[in-house]
């Protein structure tokens, strides 16, 4: 036992927790934590807004597998991380946020910058903690970790009023915790796995679809070897792009909303589908009741409750998808010999033939899908790519092509603008020896760019390439399409100007004509030890093919 | 489709006995567009747990749903969806009445003994009854009470526990 303040004991059970780096933005209610924090071995990284902070935090989360930290403070400061917290919570990623509250005596009497976080949090995040007293806060930073890491990961907050923070107590730094309501540990069913050893070993046209999950229980070479055993094509997520090379030749790529022709035709004529960590969101599976409805469904979670969420599965297996596959794969390689073609593949070819060259290669120099084979030439496989959201985000996921897990980090099930600077960021901290590219789009990087200032001052080299259409791309797509081209509120006007932006942050902004220049600029950004703006003018008339109508089923597809 | 007939459940849990655990639960609730009949919470023979009897009506799918969200916050330990066959079931209610004039009074006690409820209050022009049994049984004596003319109602909401 070791006296000391709660803020000393934060600092300490974090600094146990083996956290390197926090993201953060002081303000009154923290200072007591932060005045430890300037003696720590610590490093803070200073955000320009807690949005940002929070998104950081979960690119460092997602480049690493470890868990992100951010902080703030009471009121404003919490509300702004808001944000950033749902967006961790959609994506299943693990985030561990820390902000100030006004001391316990001024709780519910609307005191200044107080706001009840807890409440506003609820359904944010896989659980948050408000400890009242400072002893408490040991074991509250290692439930937080616990419970963010483990299982289906997510954020956890915990709000310390300041009296809690500065108060001294007798600390003891438990090594373990056990939380009777959560045990995150289910080892799949027996009975169950074999229901689907039987499905898989029948299956003639068997697809795969991985989910995050696949990246998040470190699975990728599993789920592989997997595919290659059974034949079988993949199809992911956007979540669990780069989980399978998508150079492979049973890589269909991303499906749904705007998935890749060939992945959003196959996976309907599937006959048994092993969806992996998956959860079957609307914008991955389009109209529910028209996708695969005749298709056997074998559905692997680790959390019980997506299990016939969105869509009634024939074989349920609740359990760790890395284990999972291990049983999976072990009696299915004592079942079926090793092929190396089948009808189903030949079919999978014929189709990839069918679509191909409609795909890409097409418009001018600049056009998305030239310019992002170019980018994807110019980095090595090891380099990590985070987007913005909108088009841009499209057509990343569409044609830049990822080969490795834990190398493309985009906002998944919020869809939030101005997240792929900070993860860029965040990103960068955790593998500082690979090159971070933000795929943006002018919109987007607007939302976020005063995180320059942290990349700049804290050294913090990344790449943003903007694919700038002067417009809200994606709504102005919805308007060209399905609203008789009646643009409302998505012209975005040459404000502001990004490569003086760039450089008034004492970055390093260009802008670019052709794609010879932007070869050339890409080069010198990777050699460069400050961050990067590219802008890239496009057409603002710019459509992201395949489509699938809002509504509408995978089948109805369309293809530009 | 079996997974769709709508029903009433009993949905039983034991939580950690803190602040904010009955906020956190409800929470679900309204996030998840799941609609709460009653719920009802006391403490159980542990002292840091506590029971929270939840009656929803919905199909098997749904409440299949409420089941594993419920289960999957932190501060829930167990959870049952009871059938209501194997499972006591209990319900108070306080049902104040208009009393006109004596003849009335004497009815109200009468049937208020039939139903085995008991007295609990009486005052110049009404009369207060306190009903326990099953949900059924407070509906059949609410009917009855209503055409004397119903003052107000407070119920407790179902609590239960499984038989054996
Ligand atoms: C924070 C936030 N606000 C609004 C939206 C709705 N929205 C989705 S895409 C989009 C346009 C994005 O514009 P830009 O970043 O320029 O990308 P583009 O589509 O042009 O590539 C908007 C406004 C959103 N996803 N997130
Ligand atoms: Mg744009």
């Amino acid at each position: 036992m070791v006296e000391m303040s709660g803020a000393q004991a934060l600092i300490e059970a974090l600094y146990k927790e083996k956290v390197e780096v926090i993201f953060g933005l002081p303000g009154g209610a923290m200072i007591p934590v932060y005045d430890v924090l300037r003696d720590s071995k610590i490093r803070h990284i200073l955000g320009r807004h807690e949005q940002s902070v929070a998104h950081m935090a979960e690119g460092f989360a997602r480049a690493s597998g470890r868990v992100g930290v951010c902080m703030a403070t009471s009121g404003p400061g919490a509300t702004n991380l808001v944000t950033g917290i749902a967006n961790a919570y959609m994506d299943s990623s693990s985030i561990v946020a820390v902000t100030g509250q006004v001391p316990t005596s001024m709780i519910g009497k609307d005191a200044f910058q107080e706001v009840d976080i807890i409440g506003i949090t609820t359904p944010i995040t896989k659980h948050n903690f408000q400890p009242r007293y400072a002893s408490e806060i040991p074991k509250t930073v290692k439930m937080a970790f616990h419970i963010a890491s483990t299982g289906r990961p997510g954020p956890v907050l915990i709000d310390i009023p300041k009296d809690v923070q500065s108060n001294t107590a007798d600390m003891i730094f438990p090594n373990k915790v056990e939380i009777r309501g959560y045990n995150p540990n289910i080892s799949p069913h027996p009975l169950q796995v074999k229901k689907a050893i039987d499905l898989l070993t029948k299956a003639e046209k068997p697809v795969i679809m991985a989910g995050g999950g696949v990246i998040l229980s470190n699975a990728s070479q599993k789920l592989q070897a997997m595919a290659e055993l059974l034949l079988a094509p993949v199809v992911t997520t956007l979540m669990s792009k780069g989980c399978f090379p998508e150079n492979h030749p049973l890589s269909l790529g991303v499906l749904g909303m705007h998935g890749s022709a060939e992945a959003n035709k196959l996976i309907l004529e599937a006959d048994v589908l092993l969806a992996a960590g998956a959860r079957f969101s609307d914008r991955t599976t389009g109209k529910i009741e028209e996708f695969c409805p005749d298709t056997k469904i074998i559905h692997i979670d680790i959390d019980p409750s997506e299990i016939g969420k969105n869509k009634a599965i024939d074989v349920p297996i609740v359990g760790d998808l890395s284990k999972t596959l291990d049983m999976l794969y072990d009696s299915l390689a004592k079942r079926l010999e090793k092929r190396e073609d089948s009808p189903w593949l030949r079919r999978v070819r014929q189709t990839r033939e069918e679509f191909k060259g409609k795909m890409i290669d097409q418009g001018e120099d600049l056009a998305p899908p030239k310019l992002l084979k170019k980018l994807r030439e110019l980095l090595p496989n090891k380099a990590v790519i985070t987007t913005e959201v909108g088009q841009n985000q499209m057509w990343a996921s569409l044609y830049f092509k990822v080969f490795e897990p834990r190398t493309f980090i985009s906002s998944g099930g919020l869809g939030t603008m101005g997240f792929g600077f900070p993860a860029a960021i965040g990103a960068k901290v955790a593998r500082p020896d690979v090159p971070v590219v933000d795929i943006a789009g002018d919109g987007s990087f607007a939302m976020t760019a005063n995180s320059l200032a942290t990349s700049v001052l804290e050294k913090i080299p990344v790449i943003v390439v903007i694919l700038n259409n002067s417009m809200l791309g994606m709504v102005a797509q919805w308007q060209r399409l399905f609203y008789n081209r009646r643009y409302s509120a998505v012209e975005l006007g040459a404000a502001p100007d990004f490569v003086k932006l760039a450089e008034a942050f004492g970055a390093q902004g260009f802008r670019i004509g052709s794609l010879d220049e932007f070869t050339k600029v890409v080069k010198g950004a990777l050699k460069s030890e400050v961050t990067t703006v590219i802008d890239v003018p496009i057409s603002p008339e710019e459509n992201v093919f395949p489509m699938v109508p809002a509504g509408k089923g995978l089948k109805d597809t369309i293809y530009g | 489709m079996e997974r769709r007939v709508k029903k009433t459940y009993i949905i039983s849990t034991i939580v950690e006995n803190k602040p904010g655990v009955l906020h956190k639960a409800s929470n679900m609730f309204r996030c998840r567009g799941f609609n709460i009949d009653s719920i009802s919470v006391g403490p159980t023979e542990h002292k840091d747990l506590s029971r929270m009897t939840i009656t929803i009506k919905g199909d098997s799918a749904t409440v299949e749903q409420v089941v594993k969200q419920l289960a999957k916050l932190i501060d829930v330990i167990k959870v049952s969806a009871l059938s209501l066959g194997s499972t006591v079931v209990r319900e108070l209610a306080l049902v104040k009445l208009h009393v006109a004039d004596a003849r009335a009074r004497s009815d109200i006690i009468n049937y208020a003994n039939v139903f085995r409820s008991r007295v609990v209050d009486v005052a110049p022009g009404s009369i207060t009854v306190e009903v326990t049994g099953s949900p059924d049984k407070i509906d059949a004596f609410i009917t009855l009470a209503s055409t004397f003319g119903i003052k107000e109602i407070a119920r407790t909401g179902i609590t239960a526990l499984v038989r054996g």
